[in-house]
This record gives structure tokens, sequence and C-alpha cells, in this order.
């Protein structure tokens, strides 16, 4: 049945190609997550009246910060290629996107860290200064601990823009859907396989957001 | 003893500096509770804030007992930090924390070892009156209980000084009663130092043992409340008592109780802080042949004792009324006979 509905569908293939978008999203979404949070708490931490105030550090940062977000990402991976060949060795594969999907997406969730930092309370940052909290403690238990559910909502957006990235990646020799659909989809003019790859894509994105708003609700306690 | 000599805080903004705080002296005693009384904008929260140093003073020094908060490193301010406990008009809790790891937190600063913090905090949660809520998470509680986590919290490190700033503005006159009440308790139990801002007279009268009246940064008028609130000097003293008090010419003149008092006496109590105040009236009932008839009266408890003026008819045998205004004097009421029927 389903063979004669998706003639052109290799079943195990794409098995393999779902398995290599989860793969790059998930690794890229860890580098992710740190390299935005460092990005992010920079920003913060570096911003008038906290507790690293440096205007030029700050300036400096953000500028890097806005003009990595301002690179469209086909764009980026090709200027990354150098740096990419030298880290990983190849430029093929599910591991050699992971530079660029990280040095992409990083900036763009290291700005959502720092807007879910600013609404930290400053009142309870008092508090805690107060209590003659050091300031690493005002970081990791506070910022972080009060954040949470808005870094945690802020990484699913991420994440589903990471998924986008995979795709486009996929078009580079990435492996995953986004290469599926691109070779063996649109190039062999297989609408079927185009369209299995979409469903899928939708599929991979639907559980991320499930999964996030869930985690989200567990947490806020607001 | 909290000693603060010449504290000055300037803030520098772009077109002005403001002197929020000028050359301020004061000293308060150990387990005494201080409150500092202001209209907005007195410089009573940057006072308070350049106390534990949340605001680094202009100039000046603050010392509590032997150590010169002003001259310690941030090390060391860290450390004296612990020994100063502090709630805040927004109760300002971690919302991720329930009640219990919210008490915990000031604990896990000092480095408490965990079976000891545990214990600690149940023993706060008794304190402050929270039990049954410890597992609650801030936001499923009422304004005064989440003043109560926080007393809790602030209690948490045994602190030498409790500064309070607006503590009960954001509560209702009930919760912010029984958070007073509670505050009174704490400092009897623990003999802990609590110095109090606020803008409410009512606050001051119902807990405060001294009081300092701040405007435009500095100290204007400071006393023991019962002295402040018979002999206000400055004009916004007067105001402040009038808050509490009303305004002097809202009481009723003397000739106005005349009017209905056709035999007996009229006094006029004088009450300034005494203790024995309450069971003067029912005292004497009892213990002459006499009888009395309130007519009008504005007596406020403070923690000094009662203070107000009370207009009572006293009729009965010439001898009796005698004996009995005696008594009343030998307790330290002051006692003036206003008028014959
Ligand atoms: N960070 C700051 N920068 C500039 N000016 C400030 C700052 N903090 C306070 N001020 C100014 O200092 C003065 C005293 O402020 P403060 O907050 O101490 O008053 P307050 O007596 O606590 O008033 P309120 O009863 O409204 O809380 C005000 O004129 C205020 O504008
Ligand atoms: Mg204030």
């Amino acid at each position: 049945m389903l063979n004669t509905l998706f003639p052109n569908v290799k079943w195990f293939d794409l098995v393999i190609a779902t398995g290599e978008t989860f793969y790059m999203t998930l690794i890229a979404l860890v580098g992710t997550l740190i390299l935005g949070i460092a990005l992010g708490l920079l920003l913060y931490l570096t911003s008038k009246g906290n507790v690293w105030q440096n205007k030029g550090l700050n300036f400096i940062v953000a500028t890097v910060v806005n003009v990595f977000r301002a690179i469209p990402f086909v764009i980026l991976i090709l200027l990354l290629f150098p740096f990419t060949d030298f880290l990983i060795g190849t430029l093929r594969g599910p591991n050699a996107a992971l530079p660029a999907l990280i040095i992409g997406s990083a900036p763009f969730y290291g700005r959502l860290v720092e807007i879910a930092l600013r609404e930290v309370d400053k009142g309870v940052i008092e508090a805690a200064k107060a209590m003659g909290a050091k300031t690493s403690t005002i970081i990791f238990k506070v910022l972080l601990k009060e954040s949470t559910p808005a870094l945690v909502s802020g990484l699913t957006v991420t994440a589903i823009a990471l998924i986008g990235y995979t795709a486009v990646a996929g078009i580079i020799g990435a492996g995953g859907l986004g290469d599926y659909a691109y070779y063996y989809g649109f190039q062999r003019q297989a609408s079927d396989v185009l369209f299995m790859c979409t469903v899928l894509i939708v599929i991979i994105v639907f559980v991320f957001q499930i999964i996030g708003d869930t985690i989200t609700n567990k947490l806020d306690k607001r | 003893m909290i000693t603060i000599n010449q504290l000055s805080k300037v803030f520098q903004t772009n077109n002005a500096s403001i002197t929020a705080v000028d050359k301020l002296d004061l000293s308060i005693n150990n387990g005494e509770i201080f409150g500092v009384i202001g209209y907005s904008g007195a410089g009573k929260s940057t006072f308070i804030r350049l106390i534990n140093r949340l605001e680094e003073p202009s100039s000046g020094e603050v010392t509590i007992d032997d150590q010169t908060i002003t001259a310690l490193s941030k090390k060391q301010l860290r450390l004296s930090r612990q020994e100063i406990g502090m709630i805040f008009q927004h109760f300002n809790l971690l919302w991720s924390r329930t009640v219990r790891q919210n008490i915990s937190f000031p604990l896990e600063i000092a480095g408490v070892a965990k079976a000891e913090r545990e214990e600690r905090v149940d023993e706060l949660i008794r304190l402050v009156g929270l039990s049954g809520r410890e597992d609650a998470y801030p936001s499923q509680l009422s304004g005064g209980q989440k003043q109560r986590v926080g007393i809790a919290r602030a209690l948490a490190n045994r602190p030498k000084v409790l500064l309070c700033d607006e503590a009960t503005s954001a509560l209702d006159p009930e919760t912010t009663d029984a958070i007073l009440s509670l505050l009174v308790d704490i400092n009897k139990q623990l003999g802990l130092t609590i110095i109090l801002i606020t803008h409410e007279m009512h606050v001051i009268q119902k807990i405060c043992h001294r009081v300092a009246v701040m405007e435009q940064g500095a100290v204007v008028e400071e006393g023991n409340v019962v002295d402040v609130f018979s002999h206000p000097k400055q004009s916004v003293t007067k105001k402040f008592v009038e808050q509490v008090m009303g305004k002097p010419e809202e009481q009723a003149t003397d000739e106005t109780f005349m009017h209905h008092v056709e035999q007996g006496k009229v006094l006029r109590l004088h009450f300034v802080g005494e203790t024995a105040n309450q069971a003067v009236i029912s005292q004497v009932a009892k213990q002459f042949k006499v009888d009395l008839n309130i007519l009008h009266g504005n007596v406020k408890q403070t923690q000094a004792g009662a203070y107000g003026t009370l207009y009572v008819q006293i009729t009965g045998e010439e001898v009796e009324i005698t004996k009995a205004i005696d008594h009343i004097k030998s307790i330290a009421v002051e006692v003036e006979v206003k008028g014959h029927a």
C-alpha cells in the first residue's frame, strides 16, 4: 500500500535521514545552549547597572552578536567552510554542519537569554546581595534559576529555527531530511519523496514545540 | 550599637547631582526598634540601603558594634551582610523556590550544612507562623504570608540587625498589624535591633521605641516615640503626629463637654507613656465610691505605654472624688480638673 502511494521513497534511507536531522538538531542545540547562555550572560552582566558593567565590552559583544545574526545562514555556511574543514576535517555529513548551525543560532539564542535575564526582578537580585551572595551564586541560583522558563521557551523557538537551518545545510550535503528532499525528491522530481520529507520535518517541529511547552509550563511557578 | 557618622550619598545624574542623604548622624541602641519616618523622597530608602552598602556612601561612616561597615573589603562585606537581615516592601522572594527553599537560601549562601539547614528552616517556619505552607510557592501565598517568608529568610543566619524598608506598605491594615506584632515578638524573643523605614506614623506609634524624622536627606528630629508624640517640634513631625492623633482643632474644646455635664467634675487625664494605664478607669471605679463616665478621648498605644488624652466625668461625694483624683495622680497620669457642674 505504502509502496504504491510513495513509489520513490526508500524507507530505510528516510529513517536514516530523519535520524540525522535529529542528531544535527540536538547536538547543535546543546552547543547553542552553552554558547548562547554565555553570550546572553555577557550581554546582560556588562550592561548598565549590573555587576560587570563595562560599556566597551558590552558594545563589542553586542556588535558580534548583531553581525552574526545579520548574515544569512546559507552564506554563513559558505564563509565557515575553511573553519569547518579545519575543525571537522570534512565538509560533508551531519558533523560538518554543526559549526555553522551553532554559530548561526547561538547569537539569536544569546539575545533571547539576555531578554530573559532582564525580566528577572531587580529586587530579588538585591535581596540576594543583601544576604551576602557571591556573584557566581547570583548568576547560577538567582539569574539563571529564576529565568529558566523563559530560557526553555527561548530554546524551543531556537530549536525550531535550527531544524530549518539543518534543512538548508542539507542542500550543501550535510545529510538529514533537507538533503534527502533535495537530492532524491527535488532533483529527481519525485514529489512523493518531497512530500514525505516535509511531513516528517513538520512532525519533528511539533515534537520539539510540544516538549518545550510542556517543560516551560512545568517550570513556571509564577 | 549602630553609629552613623556624617553619612552622605550624592547621586550623579546626567544633568544634576541629587543629595539623597545629607551628612546624617544617628546612633541606634542594641535591641531597640528604631523607626525612621519621612515623606516620599526624603531619602529613607537610600539611608537604609547605605547601612548594608547596597548603596555605596559618598562619604561618612557606618559602624555596627565594633565593625566599620564602610571600611570593609568586598569579601568582608559579604560576610558582614550575613549578620544583617533585610526585608522589603515587595518581599523579593525567589518565585522558583518554595517557602522552605526560600528560607534556606541565605543558609546556602552562608555555607551551612544540609541537615542543619533543614532544622533551622523548620524552626523559622514555626517562628513566623507558616507551618503547613512550607511547600507552597510564593505565587500561592497572600501578601502577609509572603512577608512572613521574607522575615524568616532575613532571620535565618541569626542577624544582629534587621533592616525593614516599608515592610508593611504593600499590606492591608489588618495584615500590617499582624506583621508588626510579629516584628515586636521577634525583637523581644531574639533581642534583635530593628531599623524600620516607613511613611506611616501609626507604624512608628505601634512598635517603635525611638524615632527619627527625615527631611531632605537629614534627620530633623529624633527621640523617644512618646516624647516626639507629645512635643513635636518640627512642622513635618507635627503633621506626622496628626496622622495618628488627628488635628488639634478637631479635638473638641473643653466647653462642648460642659454643656452636657450637670453634676460632678470633668477631668482631663493626660497619658504620656504610662504602662498601667488601661486599668486606671476601672480600678478607680472599683476602689472609690465614684462613677466615671468617659466623655471623649484619643489614646494610642505605643511600645512605651499609652499616649493621649481622656476626658472623664466623675460624680460622687466630694471626699471620694478628691481621693480618686489623688490616686490617679499617684500612678503618673497628669490630671487637670476642668470644671464643676
Ligand atoms: N539610583 C538613584 N539615582 C538617582 N537618584 C536617586 C536614586 N535613588 C534615589 N534617588 C533620589 O534620591 C532621593 C531620595 O530617594 P529615596 O528613594 O531614598 O526616598 P524615600 O524617602 O525612600 O522615598 P519613598 O518614600 O518614596 O520610598 C530622591 O530624590 C530620589 O529621586
Ligand atoms: Mg523608599
